[in-house]
């Protein structure tokens, strides 16, 4: 690698990994043992079923819901409909429908062995992994074809709330230069246990994530991207009490990068740890298979915590998530760990403790995406100051090589963005992108100074930090409010009881199978 | 560029201040100067601009000059523009509802409370319904504080509990209950479609059914809320935007103290 501006010591990040690695493994541990109500849909979707009941419950919670009522979530939805696939000779939609018109009991068939119900489910299971790579395939091709952005890509939110206004906003945006479209979801969305069905036109502040709109947004993008001949990615929110199943959706859907933190939902949402961990460990595995490039919400401890005196935390939640993705087998190169520009303006050599911890962590993880993010805390409806501090964050995601770079609205705290907005925050990175395209290859930073300083304070609080979770374990950790400020208690938070151990009829037949590629 | 920008020829118009007509200030008394930035759904070109133009004299500017126009996305056009506004307000007869408190700083407020009410005044905050954002109420409640303004959880004579976010109005009434709160604060900053208002009504709507609308003292804040809209919905008072826990804390101090003590 090339020579350390920061001068850290990577006997250190060594250190911080080893402890990083610890940490996760003690989860994955108890992960591997449960359940939720979430996998299980999401096994469903997988395996083709779709569409809702007359009172728009989706199928997959139907079929999930009946197994819980019975006590039975913890065999797993593949057990009870290999069990239907043989004794019916239906699919699996079928079988979904009828037990939702009340003409089919699944947990009532005789049951059948562990090998008889694997050839059954088998060809499903292809069918869904074939899907997946095709759509794989498509962007690649595609990427081939006609080409992509260059990094840091520039990554814009849409939110009007309706699908087909997203549509304009988006092609607008892509137009304009945009590299990466994120359909921010409707305020409250990751605290439904359920995925809306179909097309959606109503929301508060973000537009409902379901597959019909992912396909909607899908299409509109790959049109964009033939016009203007450059691949748009499409992103969206696999956080809350759906991981797994968003997750599925965007993969089905041929979705290119998802919001995916091991710690958000749990932080930010109050939903429950041990729902949260497990159900983040099959959402990763799937969206690693989907060559899908997750993004981790560190940026978000920022928003509560001090972004000065937190720094660490943020660095350490890196290094946490980093683990918890290689254990779902997501190549570095699909890991848009997540950071941010959120010290407060009035900090007297803010920009140097921000290009300094921008520099840092793109040292430690010189493969991943780096998913950079902009001021939002210190943004005051004073846009004329607004633009001028994106401008500095723009001009910090260049020089020291961010991923992907999402772009700071000037009317940050005060509305959705207008297409306005966008045109001029996309105008500010791509002036600053490429007035200042070679500064990092140029600039060195000088031995002991406030940069080099900085950067090595930082990875020494983190490796402290992460010594003590990993003595103490990430949840007792996350109860004593080590992230963000936030005190989560382990049985507390929403969705606990969507969770089950594993009972001995169990199975997960796409686990292993993407992990292998 | 409009040939209207580098004009030298002397505009006629008075140059005292008369604050019965206002008008806004460019750099000449009464100049009107105004700058404004808009979208039109129309395609970019001559008639686009036009557009901007006539539109610029509807909303009461003369002399509209487009000084930047671009096409933001087929059949979108994006303008930068300046007039001279015609209209006028008084200002002499401005009556803005506000905050009717002394505003102190952390010590002060502290000081009041231990010499007027005796006890350390408890305080619930959250921000309630589907609203996930925390930035407001960690602003007022968090030790930390916002802007260089301390939080309540910092001062000695505030018990701060703060809830955080997407709070149910029903939990934040149970947990008040709970603590015997003697004041709510309300935070809400998602405000599409006016949900923070369905919201701050219901909350006001479920403590007068529980008769707990009179025990204790109920604030709102956010970006969107104003002192004279909290009042409407039922609330005692409403911060908006740069306000800081040093007004919420005295506001709340001494309406305790007009309570308790009259």
């Amino acid at each position: 690698m090339k020579e350390s501006k920061t001068g850290i010591d990577f006997k250190k990040v060594e250190q911080a990994r080893k402890s990083a690695r610890a940490i996760a493994e003690d989860v994955k541990k108890f992960a591997d043992n449960y359940t939720t109500v979430a996998v299980e849909r999401t096994l469903c979707r997988l395996l083709g079923i779709d569409g809702v009941d007359e009172n728009d419950v989706p199928l997959p919670n139907v079929l999930i819901d009946e197994l819980k009522e019975k006590s039975v979530l913890n065999q797993g939805i593949v057990f009870y409909l290999g069990n239907a696939l043989i004794e019916t000779k239906l699919d699996p939609q079928s079988i979904a429908e009828r037990v939702s018109e009340g003409t089919l009991d699944i947990t009532q068939l005789p049951v059948h062995s562990a090998k008889e119900i694997q050839e059954v489910i088998a060809p499903y299971v292809r069918k869904s992994l074939d899907k997946i790579r095709s759509n794989r395939q498509r962007r690649e091709n595609y990427i081939a074809t006609i080409g992509e952005g260059s990094m840091p890509y520039l990554y814009v939110i849409v939110a009007t709330g309706n699908i087909y206004e997203d549509v304009v906003q988006a092609q607008a945006a892509a137009r304009q230069g945009a590299d990466i479209i994120a359909v921010i979801r409707t305020t409250g969305q990751s605290l439904l246990d359920y995925v809306p069905y179909g097309a959606t036109t109503e929301g508060f502040g973000g537009t409902y994530a379901t597959q019909e709109n992912f396909r909607i947004m899908r299409k509109a993008l790959d049109e964009v991207g033939e016009e203007i001949g450059r691949y748009i990615r499409l992103c969206n929110y696999c956080s809350g009490l759906c991981m797994p199943e968003i997750a599925a959706m965007g993969a089905l859907e041929g979705l290119d990068v998802m919001l995916n933190d091991a710690l958000y939902g749990i932080l930010f949402r109050d939903i429950n740890m041990q729902r949260t961990l497990i159900d983040q460990y099959f959402s990763r595995i799937i969206n690693g298979f989907a060559g899908v490039i997750i993004n981790t919400g560190e940026d978000n401890y920022l928003t509560t915590a001090d972004a000065y005196d937190e720094a660490h935390t943020v660095l350490a939640s890196d290094f946490i998530n980093e683990q918890f993705a290689l254990q779902a087998a997501i190549p570095e190169e699909q890991m848009g760990l997540g950071h941010a520009f959120e010290m407060t303006p009035d900090l007297k050599n803010g920009f140097l403790y921000e290009l300094a911890q921008a520099q840092m962590i793109r040292e430690i993880f010189p493969k991943a995406p780096l998913k950079y993010m902009p001021p939002t805390k210190f943004m005051t409806g004073n846009i004329f100051k607004g633009h001028v501090q994106d401008a500095l964050f723009n001009a910090i995601s260049i020089w020291t090589g961010q991923g992907l770079h999402l772009l700071g609205m000037m009317t940050e705290a005060i509305h959705t963005p207008f297409m306005s907005d966008r045109y001029l925050s996309i105008e500010n990175a791509q002036y600053i992108f490429n007035n200042m395209k070679n500064i990092g290859d140029d600039i060195e930073f000088k031995k002991g100074g406030v940069m080099q300083t900085r950067a090595q304070e930082i990875l020494d609080k983190a490796v402290a930090l992460l010594g003590t979770i990993e003595k103490e374990g990430l949840f007792t950790a996350l109860e004593k409010g080590i992230f963000a400020d936030v005190k989560r208690p382990k049985n507390g938070g929403k969705g606990l009881n969507g969770v089950a151990e594993k009972g001995t009829y169990y199975s997960n037949p796409f686990e292993s199978l993407m992990k292998e590629k | 560029m409009s040939s209207g920008l580098y004009s030298t020829s002397a505009k006629e118009f008075d140059k005292t201040l008369d604050l019965k007509k206002v008008k806004p200030y460019g750099d000449t008394m009464n100049d009107g100067k105004t700058q404004i930035s808009f979208t039109l759904p129309v395609p970019c070109g001559a008639e686009a601009v036009e557009a901007a133009k006539q539109l610029l004299r509807k909303m009461g500017f003369e002399n509209p000059q487009v000084v930047f126009y671009k096409e933001l996305a087929e059949g979108f056009t994006f303008f930068n523009c300046y007039g001279d506004c015609v209209h006028t307000v008084d200002f002499t007869t401005i009556h803005v509802p506000k905050v009717e408190s002394k505003v102190w700083d952390m010590h002060e407020t502290d000081e009041f409370i231990k010499e007027h009410i005796g006890r350390p005044i408890v305080v619930v905050g959250a921000s309630t319904g589907t609203d996930a954002h925390t930035v407001g109420i960690d602003a007022i409640m968090n030790m930390k504080g916002y802007a260089g303004h301390y939080g309540l959880e910092r001062y000695e004579m505030f018990e701060a509990i703060n809830m955080g976010s997407q709070v149910p109005n029903e939990d934040l009434i149970a947990k008040a209950i709970e603590v015997n709160a003697d004041a709510l604060l309300i935070s809400q900053t998602v405000t599409q479609k006016d949900v923070h208002i369905k919201n701050l009504i219901e909350l006001v709507e479920l403590m007068e059914a529980e008769e707990l609308r009179s025990k204790m003292i109920l604030a709102c804040g956010g970006p969107r809320i104003t002192h004279e809209l909290a009042k409407e919905l039922g609330y005692d008072a409403g911060f908006g935007m740069n306000t800081y826990a040093d007004d919420v804390g005295s506001f709340i101090a001494q309406e305790l103290d007009r309570r308790l003590n009259g």
